[in-house]
């Protein structure tokens, strides 16, 4: 039963994640194309400014897949193969708990899928937003991998300890007010764990470079506007750019919120999917006895013709 | 955990899940907690902060797209 419980999530995940990837293609995919073109973009007018002012270049990144590949079969495995993960541990979470509470099978599997949602997705987001191409500095990756990862985790751990708290305050508070009480004590504790994480914008690393070209002291790295801030007037191209004139706009607004945006909504999809899916799967696999004979339905509608 | 009685059939969550053993059980729920894990490390994680196999950066391309539309850092 375990193994049947297990592969079932993990059915639900690869439908999850089938989904997932054809909204990511449809969604997805014209604003990573737009932000490439603008880091592309970037890079090159920083490197030709930087060689006009007498300052080393910096090389591009690797391109060992072409974009025709990262947008379909590379963006496919990675959402439908994180997809199939998060459908087998929610499937883990409901073997461990089903029995303990009297729920039926579905409705644990949408709350098991709700849990997974926010503690490994939604809460870390609210600090640490997903991000399109060209935002991120390759310098900052340790620090911000480690951040994400332990936000992740303290997520998950807060939020675990919330519901455990609203279970053992039910008896004396009534539902209601267990759940009013772990809630705000969770936001509280949220609350406290989202300022003292750092914004991006102030970590070390950053703060260090922010006297060079293009990279201005800012909350978070998002590319802000590239200034001549080298006190004389540059030629580029053709072009001359005065001291303290633009030269490369900042990054779009609007690809930008509509990339979290739909980022948001590409989860919203797969765990709804996943809870719909594993739920069913899990109401017909341990919910068959609690229903009435089938005999019985079957004879309903032809006493109402 | 603590032993708390199997439901019976009637009972509103269903018939039990378990029919493996307890160790088999718990061998089954490690493993695939950790095979689980492992598909989130390397779409989201590998060859960037930390590398298991080296820096070629190949996992990392391959997977790049789904790693920042899934809400990892990413260069």
């Amino acid at each position: 039963m375990e193994i049947r419980v297990i592969g079932r999530g993990a059915l639900a995940g690869l439908i999850a994640g089938v989904l997932g990837f054809v909204f990511a293609r449809i969604f997805a995919e014209p604003l990573v194309d737009k932000a490439i073109d603008y880091e592309s973009g970037r890079g090159e007018i920083l490197n030709a400014l930087r060689q006009a002012a007498g300052l080393p270049t910096e090389a591009e990144g690797p391109e060992i897949f072409s974009r025709s590949i990262q947008s379909t079969i590379g963006i496919a495995t990675g959402i439908i193969g994180i997809s199939v993960a998060f459908g087998a541990l929610v499937a883990v979470g409901f073997l461990l708990l089903h029995g303990r509470l009297s729920v039926r099978p579905r409705v644990l599997a949408w709350c098991v899928a709700a849990f997974g949602f926010l503690g490994i997705f939604l809460l870390p987001f609210m600090k640490y937003p997903a991000n399109p191409p060209a935002i991120g500095h390759d310098f900052t990756i340790g620090a911000r991998g480690r951040l994400y990862l332990t936000l992740v985790a303290l997520s998950l751990i807060l939020l675990g300890a919330a519901v455990l708290a609203a279970y053992r305050l039910a008896p004396r508070f009534g539902g209601v007010g267990a759940v009013v009480i772990a809630g705000v004590g969770f936001l509280v504790l949220f609350g406290i764990v989202l300022a003292v994480f750092p914004s991006l914008g102030n970590l070390h690393a950053n703060v260090a470079v922010a006297h060079e070209l293009g990279f201005p002291r800012a909350a978070t790295e998002t590319p802000q506007p590239i200034v001549n801030t080298l006190g004389k007037t540059l030629t580029v191209d053709g072009h001359t750019y005065t001291a303290g004139q633009i030269v490369y706009p900042g990054f779009d607004a609007d690809v930008l919120w509509k990339f979290r945006w739909y980022s948001l909504l590409n989860q919203v999809l797969i765990w709804t999917t996943i809870a719909l899916v594993f739920g069913t799967l899990m109401e017909r696999l341990l919910g068959r006895q609690a229903s009435a004979p089938a005999g019985a339905e079957a004879r309903e509608p032809a006493v109402v013709a | 955990m603590t032993a708390i009685p199997a439901p019976s059939s009637t009972s509103v969550a269903g018939v039990s899940t378990h029919t493996l053993s307890q160790g088999k059980r718990v061998a089954l729920l490690t493993l695939t907690v950790f095979l689980a894990l492992a598909i989130y490390y390397f779409v989201g994680v590998d060859e960037g902060m930390t590398s298991v196999f080296g820096k070629t950066m190949v996992i990392h391309e391959w997977v790049h797209d789904s790693r920042h539309f899934l809400g990892f850092p990413c260069h």
